[in-house]
């Protein structure tokens, strides 16, 4: 629980952090609650820790417009090093989904020191946060020495602590589009041991007319990356929102059956039981979502 | 050196008095003054021994990766060689010494010769976690780098961690005097009437159920800081339930008179029995301390703390209940393999001799025969957990009652109501030897099954589609036992002092013996200070564990301060020139025909002036109290639980404690404890075991890894206390520590498997347990 040597660095500005990631086995460090806890137990032995808590620039929530395809649109903007009680009390409108998956990260302690950023960048594989940005179809904004990129949330986690971001570049940003009459729900089980999520599903949808329509669920927990559940998203789309969750039990069952790649399990939760909490959390939040969409539509279910 | 100058020194536990406990109504016997302990913690100005010695040196150990495995070789040269390292030890230099450096085994209870635990593994290692080498160095990084860079070579054998398996035939063995890894043997009541019992019974019902595996989890991890002196010899400020225990298991090891060792304990976080266990850290602290000449201290992380053991419970049990056809109990049979780990060290081996003393529960059972096995497992030693034996042994009897109940399609309650020991019946002898001193089961019983009466249960569902689920367990709980001793030493300005040989870890033992002694004597508790935790202030002492504080240290304290109160009414009607049978005690003093003497001027005089003929100087008492007779608290916990089939999560709706330990001497601690015993009862049924894998190694070796309880999973508890005073010891009073851990695991668990209508439910009741019950 003594973390090996390593130097340390707290840049003022984000060229500097850039330079100081180039250098070789560099890492950054954010809240510090997935790195630190590695780095005591010796999991990872970097040469330099990057401290990003200098990067003001980094931090912070509001509204930028956008020029796409679809016309001038609006998006929430999420600077990276937002913590996520900064986030949970800056409450922006049209993303309660991610408020609810922040509000369920850790306690109020963790969630005080703890960034937005930091847990989609460390990806672990039963983080909460991963799950609402698949559902919101958010956009994440990396810089590195070349220049920008963006890249979609889906995807962006490959496996277990991997994701496509470069060893030299940062995650600077999450971007989320403002659509005003969609509506999400975040629903988990938590790890009796780890109080990580055993499985966690983030749903967020639209209600026209009574039915449901573009839906998009994810699941954290359940493999080492999100998992965005398409046959799910098949049965609720066009659904009846009175009553739709007979269909999404059945499909979140086999869904759970038919996830690419290996389901996670340890030595208090199963494979077969995270399979089982896939089904009851896409229920809780597929329901919580069409009640804020019905709400909003002002329908009676 | 340089360490003997910068070590603070430490002071044992910071004296209490009561600086924050004001006497609202009353500060006695029976009151419940404030803990005079919480202002202290609340401000976080407790010291613990890792906040002393910060310049000494850091010992850290390098641990076996392997359960089972021959050491072949270690090489220190390149962790000797890395900046900062001050030592590096194996077996070999331990062997080099004087010192034994074998932690001691209780062999009186064991059927085989076994070796004691090396503090570093001579040849072989019998468990994941266990102590190879040890390295020393200027701080803990660098204590770390040293473990780090030091080459072990193993071979590595077989392992067996489940004590069933182990027992049979075709098992690596762990040590050649015990080939088939059992250690000891142990057999409790008559077999013969309880076989004639069971061949008369009309109703036979059985469990097989696991009694699963904790670790301790006190806030405080163990730690030892360790200085010696030439003259002196060694002082060893250390975690302790226990600092004469401990001075005498040091002693052993180091191979060092007691006299030559001073023991400190300072504020200690917690317990729950592994820190009244000997462990390789102090005892390799204090053999390095005196090879290097400096001080050394030792402070174990979280996981080496998980892994090395002082493990509660790993019980495997089959027990079988005879009944007559009307529900009455006839006998009862219990076979039990209990997994005491790699060595036997402590508590574990000694098993056979308390855990099926209890197996009688509150009832009346004429014949009563258990066998226990001890076997030696590839794991962490076992050692006694808060319980320690009675939790155990209660959940069998508790079980197989429900068991009967559903079997004979009689309700639960009444079958208890009907096979409880009455009140008239004590003194109660039961079969398996235990003599109940004191009981009056049924009020207690009735009010906890009245609590939830109203309840739906049997699994009948709640409109979210729950089921419902209602249990009740009874328990009874032996504390006390073995010696302890008080002293109440009076200072000439009439201020008191109090030492006792057991150690507050949380409990309030400063608060309590204070009340017992404002009790007694025409002083407020806030004129008596109780220092414990220190072999040179305290004469000597047995420790804190086995609920027994209150009822052997609290009676100790009491004796000293009767002692005392008859000389200062002597020295007074001295004073006030009255027949000592005419003095009428005051609060602060004596009076006699109008006069009055204070306290201060009895102790005054007893100190130099005026004394009666024939008494000596000095107003103090030493009180070395040994129990009569062991005192037996009871009670009835009920949980009312609602049951998610399709995930098998669970709510408790209701916990309804109603416990007896006789006269409260400070109510609201007794409801501290009650609330903290349920917390790890409840975590023992619901979430926690110490999972080993399938290569030996422990899974839950962090607090990510082993499902302790948190805040936010545990009930409102209700407490509702009953008074039978023990009528074996001047107080009347009988322990409550464990009690919680006794009751909550059998109430919960038959509070589910009443939601899920199952016979068979095993701990910890994880969601997937559940759910895999309900879909049976």
């Amino acid at each position: 629980m003594f973390p090996p040597r390593f130097d340390y660095e707290r840049p003022d500005s984000l060229d500097d952090a850039l330079d100081a990631l180039a250098a070789p086995d560099a890492v950054p460090l954010a809240g510090g609650h997935d790195l630190v806890p590695l780095l005591k137990a010796r999991e990872r032995d970097p040469e330099t820790v990057v401290d990003l808590g200098g990067l003001g620039e980094l931090r912070g929530v509001g509204r930028v417009a956008v020029d796409d395809a679809d016309g001038a649109t609006e998006r929430i903007s999420i600077g990276a090093l937002t913590t996520d009680a900064e986030l949970l009390d800056a409450e922006p409108a049209g993303i309660d989904v991610l408020l609810d998956a922040t509000a369920a990260v850790g306690d109020a302690q963790i969630r005080n020191r703890g960034t937005v950023g930091g847990n989609l960048a460390a990806a672990h594989p039963a983080s909460d946060i991963p799950a609402a940005t698949v559902a919101a179809d958010a956009t994440l904004h990396l810089v590195g020495p070349d220049g920008d990129r963006t890249v979609p949330a889906e995807g962006f986690a490959t496996g277990d602590h991997e994701t496509v971001r470069e060893d030299d570049e940062l995650l600077t940003r999450i971007s989320i589009p403002l659509a005003s009459d969609a509506s999400g729900g975040y629903a988990r089980e938590t790890h009796p041991s780890t109080g990580y999520a055993s499985v966690g599903v983030a749903a967020r949808l639209r209600v026209v007319d009574g039915s449901v329509a573009d839906p998009r669920v994810a699941a954290v927990g359940l493999c080492d990356a999100p998992v965005r559940l398409r046959a799910v998203e098949r049965e609720l789309d066009g659904a009846d929102a009175g009553s739709p969750v007979d269909s999404v039990t059945d499909a979140a069952a086999k869904a759970g059956d038919r996830v690419d790649g290996p389901v996670r399990e340890d030595h208090v939760v199963s494979a077969e039981q995270r399979r089982t909490l896939l089904s009851a959390c896409a229920e809780d939040a597929v329901t919580e979502a069409v009640a804020r969409a019905v709400g909003r539509e002002g329908v009676a279910p | 050196m340089s360490g003997e100058e910068s070590v603070i020194e430490a002071e044992g536990s910071v004296p209490t008095t009561a600086d924050a406990g004001t006497a609202e109504g009353g500060e006695g016997i029976g009151h419940s003054p404030l803990r005079r302990e919480d202002a202290r913690a609340l401000r976080g100005e407790t010291t613990y021994t890792d906040d002393f010695g910060q310049a000494a040196a850091a010992l850290s150990f390098v641990r076996s990766p392997h359960a089972h495995a021959r050491v072949e070789g270690i090489d220190t040269d390149a962790a000797e060689a890395v900046d900062g390292v001050v030592a590096v030890y194996t077996w070999a230099d331990l062997a080099d010494s004087d010192a034994p450096m074998r932690l001691p085994v209780r062999t009186e209870p064991l059927d085989c010769e076994v070796p004691g635990h090396p503090v570093l593994a001579a040849d072989r290692v019998r468990y994941d976690g266990q102590p190879v080498a040890a390295v020393v160095a200027r701080d803990r990084y660098a204590a770390a780098d040293g473990v780090e860079a030091v080459d072990v070579a193993y071979d590595p054998l077989g392992v067996e961690t489940d004590p069933r398996a182990a027992a049979d035939e075709d098992v690596p063995t762990l040590f050649a005097a015990a080939p088939d890894n059992v250690a000891a043997v142990g057999e409790l009541g008559d077999r013969e009437a309880t076989d004639r019992a069971f061949a008369e019974a009309e109703e036979i019902v059985s469990v097989d159920l696991e009694n699963n595996r904790l670790i301790p989890s006190a806030l405080e991890p163990r730690a030892a800081l360790a200085e010696y002196d030439r003259t002196e010899g060694f002082t060893v400020t250390m975690t302790s339930q226990s600092p004469h225990g401990h001075r005498r298991k040091l002693s052993h090891t180091l191979g060092e008179p007691e006299r030559q060792i001073r023991v400190i304990s300072p504020d200690v976080g917690g317990g729950f029995g592994h820190k009244g266990h000997h462990h390789p850290g102090e005892a390799m602290a204090a053999w390095a301390a005196r090879d290097l000449g400096e001080a050394v201290k030792w402070t174990a992380t979280r996981s080496a703390n998980y892994r090395e053991g002082a493990h509660g419970r790993d019980h495997r049990t089959t027990a079988e209940l005879a009944l007559d056809a009307d529900g009455r109990f006839r006998g009862l049979r219990v076979d039990t393999h209990a997994g005491i780990g790699g060595y036997a060290l402590g508590g574990g081996g000694a098993m056979p001799g308390w855990y099926g003393r209890l197996l009688a529960s509150q009832y009346e059972i004429p014949a009563i025969y258990c066998r226990s096995r001890c076997v030696f497992t590839t794991t962490a030693p076992v050692h006694s957990y808060r319980g320690a034996g009675r939790p155990e042994a209660v959940y069998v009897t508790e079980r197989l009652v429900d068991v009967a109940a559903d079997e004979l399609g009689v309700d639960p309650v009444e079958l208890r109501r009907r096979n409880l020991i009455g009140p008239e019946a004590f003194p109660h002898e039961t079969a398996v030897g235990a003599t109940y001193d004191s009981g009056n089961y049924e009020p207690a019983l009735d009010e906890a099954a009245d609590a939830v009466a109203n309840v739906p249960r049997g699994g009948e569902r709640d409109e979210d589609g729950r089921l419902r689920g209602v249990g009740v367990a009874g328990y009874v709980e032996s504390t006390g036992g073995g010696f302890e001793s008080g002293v109440v030493r009076v200072h000439p300005d009439g201020g008191v002092t109090v030492t006792a040989g057991t150690h507050d870890h949380g409990q309030g033992h400063g608060t309590v013996y204070a009340q017992i002694v404002a009790e007694k004597l025409p002083v407020s508790a806030g004129e008596i200070e109780v220092v414990e935790g220190d072999t040179d202030k305290v004469p000597t002492g047995t420790g804190t564990f086995g609920s027994r504080s209150t009822v052997v240290g609290g009676n100790a304290v009491a004796e000293s301060a009767a002692d005392v109160l008859k000389k200062a009414r002597r020295i007074a009607a001295h004073e006030l020139d009255a027949d000592p049978d005419e003095l009428e005690q005051t609060e602060s003093g004596f009076r006699a025909d109008g006069d009055r003497c204070s306290f201060a001027d009895v102790a005054d005089a007893a100190y130099g002036r005026g004394l009666p003929a024939g008494l000596s100087p000095g107003l103090e008492a030493t009180t070395f109290y040994e129990l009569e007779d062991t005192a037996y608290t009871f009670g009835s916990h009920a949980v009312a639980v609602a049951v998610d089939p399709e995930t098998g999560a669970f709510e408790i709706e209701r916990y309804v404690a109603v416990d007896d330990c006789g006269v409260r001497v400070n109510p609201r601690i007794v409801e501290g404890q009650v609330h903290g015993g349920v917390a790890q009862g409840l975590g023992q049924a619901r979430s926690e075991r110490a999972t080993y894998g399938e290569d030996g190694t422990l899974a839950a070796s962090t607090m990510l890894d082993y499902a302790l309880p948190r805040a936010g999973d545990l009930p409102d508890i209700e407490t509702r206390a009953k008074e039978t005073p023990s009528p074996k010891n001047e107080l009347g009073v009988k322990g409550i520590g464990e009690a919680g851990t006794i009751a909550a695991p059998p109430a919960l668990v038959n509070a589910v498997a009443d939601a899920v209508g199952v016979d068979h439910l095993d701990m910890p009741l994880t969601p997937e347990r559940v759910r895999a019950a309900e879909e049976r």
